[in-house]
């Protein structure tokens, strides 16, 4: 039986072998072929000769999450076959390069050799050219098999070489070498199939990274400083890229500056003086780089500069897993920096998501005046995610928040730098520079008072410390709202998650109502939380909260922060460092209930019904 | 400290600079370091700097990062923004604020502390990126704010007040300067008011980094009779190699020098500096022969002072990373988002 537009295709390879770009060029053709797709690219931390795999899911309904059980595989790390191999369901394929033909200990699936490594040999005397050409060759192979849009497949070579038009036609060939072989020795009854498809809406295929890079030259910042760290170095690059691309004039000057620096400390530095000045700035870095510029957190924090900070999450503790996915920086980012402090978070769930928020967060940081933490992770960052068209409103006007200028100034008899005037806690800044008499202060990490003047004084300094708290009490109406959407039969049952889980999270629900499980969901897209959760947490009795670090640290966030019993809640945890499968939560959620008298009893109620 | 609040009133016939300013006017708060700190002279030779070039207080951002010298930028230029860092991090605060806006003046000041030992790295990285700024170092060879611990510059045959061997090398941070890209590096000595004075109007005029350690005893925790960063032998052991002559702009040079002897270098903002050697020989516009100098001189346990190397080729970070004019932080939107329209074409590079 043929399967169409719903498998998962995995290809097994060896880093630094070229297969990237051809990997990426298979994927984007079927998002081409308008058919909803999802590439997973699964690396180690290391630049040459250890296995890597590229998973590619397809699949006709939308859902966009990782899958278990590979349908075809394309092995080409003979150090990883028996490994890959396990993960072939029953009745799939292996594809491999039978220059050397050899036996796998499977007899449940079908096994395809096409010799890539002679065919290059035959063709091309470079031995690099017969490395980067052989993943083409494999590419023009499975073209034939997948019956794939061939000028689709064309058009990406062309578009993918323009910058280098003498390597379209050399690629062409190696293509046609590997489309002719197929046409010739392999069988035509392949049983994975992929066909055109109509997209309902105009869709793009990006990394969060890019997004966010993108969304910071949006949101007008001209400062970046940034320290090299898997997995967040893409997104400065992004920036850099971009800025080159909007903010040149005609003399080659550019509107903004990109300065990597000597490390995290340097670089957190760096954006504060910046923001301290006046600039949009940010940094973005992984958990690693949060530790280092926790010290700086706390002076922004306290002497109350904005900031942005692309926290680009990856496997802790630790070194960790650099190049794996996890979202295990919550606690460490929420309350980094010694002494009482809170930091705002931003929580996005996908690149488009990440475009949205990273224009926001610098209003957000300006109108709050303190840092912005965006929490995103390696899944979301680094991997080629299929979402609608980025927009942007041209009527939205920065909030550069509570700054004065000079005519403010002339015009006010008493300014202190930290009195509340407004009664919401946020204090007027002033920006070096903008006046000759008025309105200078100097910022400080030290206890200060209303007047940024030092102080010992234990009365002011409390006072100026629940000042601080009352403008995060009052925070969530500038913070992106929690989305919660209530399951089509009513229930109280809830599952609370965020981030880059949300795909999965989405087909696991769906699978689960059709089990007769129903759950509301709410996401949380920021921290302090808002009064949304607050609701949702009160008006289900059975919570869950999913999250993809060991100690449950949402969890705690939430009670912590909220202030209600712990105990309510159940955790679904996950920290293998790959992107969750629906599976997975489907089981993990089973599991827990099994013992729940009430909500079994409903479930088998409803099954009754249907 | 004094516990004198300072007087408001002022003589009506203090002098005046080309803004009609006097030097009240570049004084910030009472100093609540030690009586008799070294630093307290530097705080003054900034203020007497800045009212010789008029400055206007509010172009001026002065920065600093955790110690004695860092509680300074309080006591001078009350009309300027001031930042009181983190510890050693003085350098990147004032790296991303230079960044933000390149048409002030940026003062930092920290002690040997935050430069020599935990923002080490920070202040090689800063001279690696030729900042346009006046970085003064207020080097006294102790940590004061801690009680008297040893510092990274306080040299090896030197003691402790109670008489402890310091057992460890330490870094020269003008030779590490010129080493690392510094265009205009001088040492000085809070006590010599008349050579520190014009090394910092030098300084500010100067587009760069410009590098300013200041020998500044601690007279609490290490002017000691065992001690080689004290008054006493300071001013036994120290040999200049000129002294600096800072002429404003448009006006005519008065005095003159013996043929040789002295350089006129040119400064960005218009104004001359005159060097005038106290050798003949040496060459400040040589790094290797500046270094060598340094070394030479320390080899017989004497301190050089003085402007020591200055590179005329005027250079800063923006003009590597070529940023516009304008400063960054005065654009404005229609500057730098670049509208829906070019969204709609970077969609199309990802359709």
């Amino acid at each position: 039986m043929t399967k169409v537009n719903d498998f998962v295709i995995k290809f097994a390879n060896v880093n630094g072998s070229g297969s990237a770009s051809a990997n990426l060029m298979f994927a984007k053709t079927i998002f081409r072929m308008g058919i909803p797709v999802s590439p997973k690219n699964i690396f180690p931390s290391n630049i040459q000769g250890l296995p890597t795999w590229y998973e590619i899911r397809v699949n006709k309904d939308g859902y966009i999450a990782r899958r278990d059980g590979v349908d075809c595989l394309i092995a080409l790390n003979p150090q990883t076959y028996q490994s890959d191999l396990k993960e072939l369901v029953k009745g799939g394929y292996l594809i491999y390069d039978s220059t050397m033909e050899r036996k796998f200990p499977r007899k449940d699936i079908n096994v395809i050799g096409i010799p890539m490594a002679s065919i290059c040999a035959e063709h091309y005397d470079d031995p690099r050219q017969r490395q980067l050409f052989k993943n083409i060759i494999c590419l023009g192979a499975l073209s034939v098999l997948f019956k794939i849009d061939i000028s689709v497949l064309k058009g990406l070579i062309k578009e993918e070489f323009q910058k280098k038009p003498k390597l379209i036609e050399p690629n062409l060939h190696a293509l046609g070498l590997g489309r002719k072989y197929a046409q010739e020795n392999l069988s035509s009854d392949f049983g994975l199939q992929l066909k055109l498809m109509k997209q309902k809406s105009k869709k793009i295929m990006i990394q969060g990274n890019e997004a966010s890079g993108l969304g910071c030259i949006f949101a007008g910042a001209t400062v970046a400083s940034w320290y090299p760290i898997t997995p967040s170095t893409s997104l400065a690059e992004a920036f850099e890229k971009y800025l080159h691309m909007f903010r040149s004039d005609s003399k080659g000057n550019i509107k903004g500056a990109v300065v990597q620096a000597e490390d995290e400390l340097s670089a957190i530095g760096m954006a504060i003086g910046a923001n301290w000045n006046g600039a949009r700035a940010f940094t973005a870095t992984s958990g690693p780089g949060v530790s280092l510029m926790s010290e700086f957190l706390g002076l922004a924090y306290f002497a109350e500069i904005p900031l942005v900070l692309f926290n680009i999450q990856r496997g802790g503790p630790s070194t960790g897993m650099p190049t794996r996915t996890q979202q295990s920086d919550i606690l460490s980012s929420a309350y980094a920096s010694h002494g009482d402090t809170t930091q705002i978070l931003l929580f996005p769930s996908d690149p488009k998501e990440c475009f949205e928020m990273s224009v926001d967060a610098f209003d957000i940081a300006e109108r709050l005046q303190t840092p912005v933490i965006f929490m995103s992770d390696l899944d979301i960052g680094m991997n080629d995610w299929v979402v609608d068209e980025l927009t942007y409103d041209d009527k939205h006007n920065f909030d550069r928040g509570k700054v004065l200028s000079a005519k403010d100034l002339d015009s006010i008899e008493m300014w202190g730098r930290y009195l509340d005037i407004d009664g919401d806690g946020i204090p007027y800044r002033t920006i070096p520079g903008t006046h000759p008499s008025k309105g200078s202060f100097f910022t400080r990490g030290t206890s200060h008072d209303a007047f940024a003047g030092y102080t010992e004084d234990g009365r002011i300094n409390a006072e100026n410390l629940l000042r601080i708290t009352k403008k995060f009490n009052k925070s969530t109406k500038y913070l992106p709202k929690s989305i919660r959407r209530n399951a089509k039969n009513k229930t109280d049952v809830g599952l609370i998650y965020f981030g880059s889980t949300t795909p999965a999270v989405d087909e696991a629900i769906d699978y689960l109502s059709e089990e007769g499980y129903d759950i509301n969901k709410i996401r949380i897209r920021s921290f302090p939380f808002d009064k949304t959760l607050e609701n949702f947490i009160s008006e289900n009795d059975h919570l869950f909260i999913l999250e993809q670090n060991r100690d449950a640290q949402m969890k705690f966030l939430i009670s912590n922060e909220l202030e209600v019993d712990i105990n309510q809640f159940v955790s679904i945890l996950n920290f293998d460092g790959s992107p969750l499968t629906a599976k997975f939560i489907v089981d993990e959620f089973k599991s827990k209930v099994k013992n729940n008298k009430k909500i079994i009893a409903k479930v088998k109620k409803s099954r009754t019904a249907a | 400290m004094s516990f004198i609040k300072k007087p408001n009133a002022r003589h009506p016939n203090l002098p005046k600079n080309k803004l009609g300013l006097t030097r009240r006017d570049y004084e910030g708060a009472l100093s609540t370091l030690c009586a008799g700190c070294g630093h307290d002279s530097v705080s003054s030779a900034i203020i007497e700097a800045c009212f010789q070039l008029s400055i206007p207080a509010h172009r001026l951002a002065k920065l600093s990062g955790i110690g004695c010298s860092s509680k300074t930028p309080t006591y001078f230029l009350n009309k300027s923004h001031g930042f009181n860092s983190v510890h050693g991090r003085m350098p990147s605060v004032a790296t991303g604020a230079n960044l933000a806006n390149r048409d002030l003046y940026y003062l930092g000041v920290s002690g040997d502390g935050d430069t020599a030992s935990i923002g080490l790295g920070q202040f090689c990285h800063i001279m690696r990126r030729r900042l346009n700024m006046v970085y003064i170092c207020e080097n006294n060879g102790t940590y004061g704010l801690t009680k008297g611990q040893f510092s990274a510059t306080n040299d090896k045959e030197s003691k402790s007040r109670k008489g402890v061997d310091n057992m460890f090398e330490s870094i020269d941070l003008a030779a590490l300067a010129i080493q690392l890209g510094a265009g205009f590096v001088a040492r000085s000595f809070s006590g010599d008011k008349d050579q520190l004075i014009p090394l910092i109007r030098a300084a500010l005029s100067y587009k760069g980094f410009a590098f300013i350690d200041v020998i500044s005893p601690c007279v609490t925790f290490n002017n000691h009779a065992q001690s080689t960063k004290s008054y006493e032998y300071f001013r036994e052991h120290n040999e200049a190699v000129g002294f600096l002559d800072v002429i404003p702009e448009n006006e005519e040079i008065s005095v003159n020098y013996a043929e040789g002897k002295s350089i006129e270098v040119n400064v960005h903002d218009g104004s001359k500096m005159l060097l005038h050697k106290l050798n003949k020989s040496y060459d400040p516009g040589s790094r290797r022969k500046a270094i060598g100098k340094i070394n030479d001189s320390r080899d017989k346990g004497e301190i050089i002072t003085g402007l020591i190397y200055l590179d005329q080729n005027e250079e800063d970070l923006h003009d590597t990373l070529l940023t516009t004019e304008k400063p960054l932080n005065q654009l404005k939107k229609k500057d730098l988002s670049p509208g829906l329209k070019k969204l709609r074409q970077v969609n199309k590079s990802f359709s």
